[in-house]
């Protein structure tokens, strides 16, 4: 913290719309910058602009900046100039963009949650487009995608992602740290309307506990109306064996998910694409999660160029119960939203089966049936549920009672 | 001395006079119809052509001195060997060491392989290039360091210029993968295959000396004769034309960039939610990535509707060639061959035709292929809030790019283009483009990431896509929506000096790209 320079943020000729912010403190001369930048034409006075009204907010009035730009938004160089700070001036408070009225939705526990899209919470550049992909949720990563002398610079970056960036009502989801790290990122998502947590390697109901105190304390403090709800990850030997029990941990538990890297990693076997090595985990995990009453989320598929087996990968997991799967690439998500959401035979049967029952339900009769067999209420109520999601999906028109009951005629 | 300036019928200042000749301002779409007599030639006499047919010479100075090059002089090239080129350069290179000055070079276009010739255009044996510039070049120009003005023109407009005689070419050097001694050429065979020659034809018949340079003599006929011998004055054989893997891209790559595809899967939503994909559709797109993707998806919609395209014009790419050999393509017309698929296929495929754009592209040809184009699939470094669109320069205010055929293809019935709505930080669509390339009245559809704005001319897509589903926005909320994200740019900074103008497919200055003013 006494040091008097600092390099914070991302260059080279790969890097896009990021920057590398050098600030070096300084006992006289003003604020001096020296903006290299492709976009120096168009924006160069509004960064340097933004810089000084950055630093005055520190109070800083001697320093030099350095700024090696590859068109970076405005909250991004705010992010890496606030976390440059950071890094020479013992100073807490916080130099926040504006909260875009698009961003303060709220979401609800039995959402669908087919595809989860994770963004390496340090790079900018695959976070601004990332809400046009139609993935149900965005997940911001402070975890393993952000090395560890970056993490502190992350978390000013997933903040200010948290207030600019419009998902379009994608779930806004962080990943943190594990530990007293991922307590302490919580103070930069909470207050700025994060709708759930991802609890990495969770293998105990207390962990989960610490977590959720430390979040109502912070929305206590900030009087945050919007509930904030929790997905454990479970990715050890010792998670699984406890996944009822974290699945019970908290009433904002929305999901609990597996994940298989780590697994297979803790379990010292090798990950396949049929998984068998993992069946019994992934198979414990869903029957935790259904006694639990939310929902199983399944572990990403990491090959980006296959779309068919992704596709046969989303099918089986479907078949043993998952409700999602997380993604990570934009094109993983359309295939994984079509797999989780009913097909036709699904549907043709629900429909005949909610028809049957409501049927049954105007004549009187206190048992259902479809031609010989019986249908036990149970069945319905997963009919029902499928008829329900399929409306929500618009896989399915509200008129459908009519339009089932006119084919039949016809 | 200041050169008096007019506000052309786009609104743009250009010039009455450019490099010492008189220039027609710009007049409006279709309105400009010069008189008179196509520019000829000088006549040739058959007898002072070697007997035998043999006009091999020894090398390229020697073909150049025996062409009288002297100071002045209009040089062109063709770059159907792209950044391959081995011999433009050497042109130049041999000029210079000669002591010749002030050639104006027109080539069709250039290459990051013509960078070297910044050094001629320093030394003085360069006078200007009317061609494209990229890159490097570009900025020289931009810069203000050329000591003529540029003249920017489309692969149609530069036809134009060479036949109502706007440039007369002194000495043409056209470079060929196959040639015979009598300099009848083609595109194919050799080391150097480059597939078609069809930017090559107008200087070949309007240049006054013709010079093809070989690295693949063989026997006399060439066939077939893409560049007939009858109007060849010399032949030279190199060892070597080109770089073979710099020619054609040994494969040219669909993107892999998510946003792109997602604006290749909306462009290909729309065309088939338009009713403009359709059977019997006719289509060009060109080989960038986002393109290609376009073409991958079309070709999926016309195989599940069973529908086929009649002929599709190239640029052609292995994805083109797949229709084709697939069944969902009548034809490909063709001027240039991206890939070694491509090449392949025209070298096989009797349905893969080499089609010149003298014919395709030309403002006096009686009739333009172009019009008959169903779908056009184009690029864009700015559009504005009227469609008016910009291809040359980017909002920095540098000359970066050359015009191609894009202009001659916004006569297209449905101009279409694909393009992210902001390039890192950059906002493609704007108040007003840095420089008028294209009107916006010729401009139907952009189609952004995120959202698509029609041209309120086309009141008939608008009506037809009402209620479609597509995220359809007007350009204004587009720019709006760009600005909110990247904030609202500056404006770049022009000194008064006029350093390239930009020509109309009819030969009138649209508009003019100036100094850029440096701090």
């Amino acid at each position: 913290m006494n040091k008097k320079i600092a390099t914070v943020g991302n260059a080279g000729p790969k890097v896009r719309s990021d920057c590398e912010i050098t600030l070096e403190l300084k006992g006289k001369g003003g604020i001096v910058v020296d903006l290299v930048s492709k976009v120096k034409t168009l924006y160069g006075e509004s960064i340097i602009n933004l810089c000084h009204e950055v630093l005055t907010f520190y109070k800083i009035r001697n320093a030099v900046l350095r700024i090696n730009d590859s068109g970076a938004l405005p909250f991004v160089i705010s992010a890496r100039l606030e976390a440059a700070v950071k890094k020479v001036v013992n100073t807490d408070p916080e130099f926040l963009p504006e909260m875009i009225s698009e961003n303060r939705y709220s979401t609800t526990r039995d959402r669908t949650r087919f595809s989860r899209l994770y963004l390496p919470g340090n790079t900018p550049s695959l976070m601004i487009n990332a809400g046009l992909h139609s993935a149900y949720g965005i997940i911001l990563d402070l975890e393993d995608s952000v090395a560890p002398d970056k993490k502190d610079e992350a978390r000013i970056l997933v903040r200010n992602a948290l207030r600019q960036i419009d998902f379009r009502g994608a779930e806004r989801m962080v990943r943190i740290n594990q530990g007293k790290t991922g307590l302490e990122d919580l103070h930069y998502v909470v207050p700025h309307n994060v709708n759930i947590i991802l609890i990495p390697k969770c293998e105990s109901a207390d962990q989960v506990k610490r977590i959720e105190t430390e979040i109502n304390a912070i929305r206590k403090k900030l009087k945050i109306r919007n509930t904030v709800f929790l997905m454990p990850i479970i990715e050890s030997a010792l998670g699984i064996e406890h996944s009822f029990e974290i699945a019970k941990a908290s009433e904002d538990i929305v999901a609990i998910v597996i994940g298989l890297e780590d697994f297979t990693a803790d379990m010292g076997v090798a990950r396949t694409i049929e998984g068998s090595e993992s069946l019994y985990a992934r198979t414990r995990l869903i029957v935790a999660a259904k006694a639990a009453g939310i929902q199983p989320i399944d572990s990403v598929f990491s090959d980006v160029g296959d779309m068919e087996a992704l596709k046969q990968n989303v099918l089986n997991s479907k078949a043993l119960g998952f409700e999602g799967m997380g993604c990570i690439h934009p094109r993983q998500i359309a295939v994984i939203n079509q797999g989780y959401a009913p097909d036709e035979t699904e549907l043709e049967k629900s429909k005949k089966i909610v028809l049957a029952f409501e049927e049954a339900g105007q004549k009187g009769l206190g048992v259902v049936a479809l031609g010989s067999k019986m249908i036990d209420p149970p069945v319905v109520a997963r009919a029902q549920k499928t008829i329900d999601l399929a409306l929500r999906l618009g896989k399915l028109s509200e008129k459908w009672r009519e339009e089932s009951s006119s084919k039949e005629v016809n | 001395m200041a050169i008096k300036t007019v506000i052309n019928a786009a609104g743009r200042s250009v010039p009455l006079e450019i490099n010492g000749q008189p220039a027609v301002p710009f007049k409006g779409v279709g309105k400009y119809r010069p008189q008179g007599l196509k520019y000829s030639p000088p006549i040739p006499t058959c007898t002072d052509y070697p007997g035998d047919g043999n006009k091999v010479v020894k090398s390229l100075e020697a073909a150049l001195r025996k062409c009288g090059l002297r100071n002045g002089m209009t040089i062109s090239t063709h770059h159907h060997l792209r950044d391959g080129d081995l011999i433009s350069n050497k042109v130049f290179e041999l000029a210079s060491a000669m002591g010749v000055k002030d050639l104006v070079w027109f080539p069709s276009a250039s290459f990051p392989c013509n960078d070297p010739v910044i050094k001629y255009l320093e030394d003085g044996t360069i006078n200007r290039i009317e061609g494209s510039m990229n890159g490097p070049l570009g900025r020289f120009v931009s810069e203000g360091k050329m000591k003529g003005t540029a003249v920017l023109r489309s692969h149609g407009g530069r036809v134009q210029a060479i036949q109502d005689g706007e440039v007369k070419i002194d000495i043409a050097v056209l470079v060929a993968p196959t040639a015979d001694s009598f300099g009848n050429a083609k595109g194919t065979g050799g080391n150097s295959s480059c597939g078609v020659l069809g930017y090559a034809k107008a200087d070949s018949m309007y240049a006054s000396k013709v010079i093809v340079v070989t690295d693949n003599l063989i026997d006399v006929p060439c066939y077939p004769m893409e560049i007939e011998g009858n109007y060849v004055d010399y032949v030279v054989v190199v060892d070597k034309i080109g770089i073979p893997e710099k020619i054609v891209s040994g494969t040219t790559q669909v993107t892999k960039s998510p946003d792109r595809l997602l604006i290749a899967e909306l462009t290909a939503s729309f065309l088939e939610k338009s009713g403009i994909l359709k059977d019997g559709v006719t289509m060009q797109a060109g080989a960038g990535g986002t393109s290609l993707a376009i073409a991958v998806f079309v070709h999926q919609i016309l195989k599940q509707k069973g529908w086929k395209s009649k002929f599709g014009f190239g640029g052609s790419t292995k994805y083109m060639v797949k229709m084709l050999e697939e069944g969902q393509m009548g034809y490909i017309l063709d001027a240039q061959a991206f890939d070694l698929d491509a090449v392949r296929s025209v070298e096989n495929n009797k349905n893969h035709i080499p089609y010149p754009v003298f014919n395709a592209y030309n403002y006096h040809s009686k009739g333009n292929l172009t019009s008959m184009m169903d779908i056009m699939i184009l690029g864009a470094t700015e559009v504005d809030l009227k469609f008016n669109g910009n291809v040359v320069t980017h909002s920095d205010g540098y000359l970066l790019h050359g015009i191609g055929g894009w202009q001659n293809c916004l006569h297209a019935r449905n101009v279409i283009l694909p393009i992210p709505l902001f390039r890192d930080r950059i906002p493609v669509i704007v108040d007003k483009v840095t420089t008028l390339c294209g009107p916006g009245e010729l401009i139907d559809v952009i189609i952004t990431e995120r959202g698509i704005a029609i041209n309120p001319l086309r009141k008939d897509l608008i009506k037809k896509l009402k209620g479609s589903g597509l995220p359809l926005k007007t350009i204004k909320e587009l720019k709006d929506e760009a600005e909110r994200i990247c904030g609202k740019p500056q404006k770049a900074q022009f000194e008064d000096k006029i350093v390239a103008a930009i020509k109309w497919v009819d030969g009138t200055v649209i508009d003019v790209v100036r100094k850029i003013k440096t701090k």
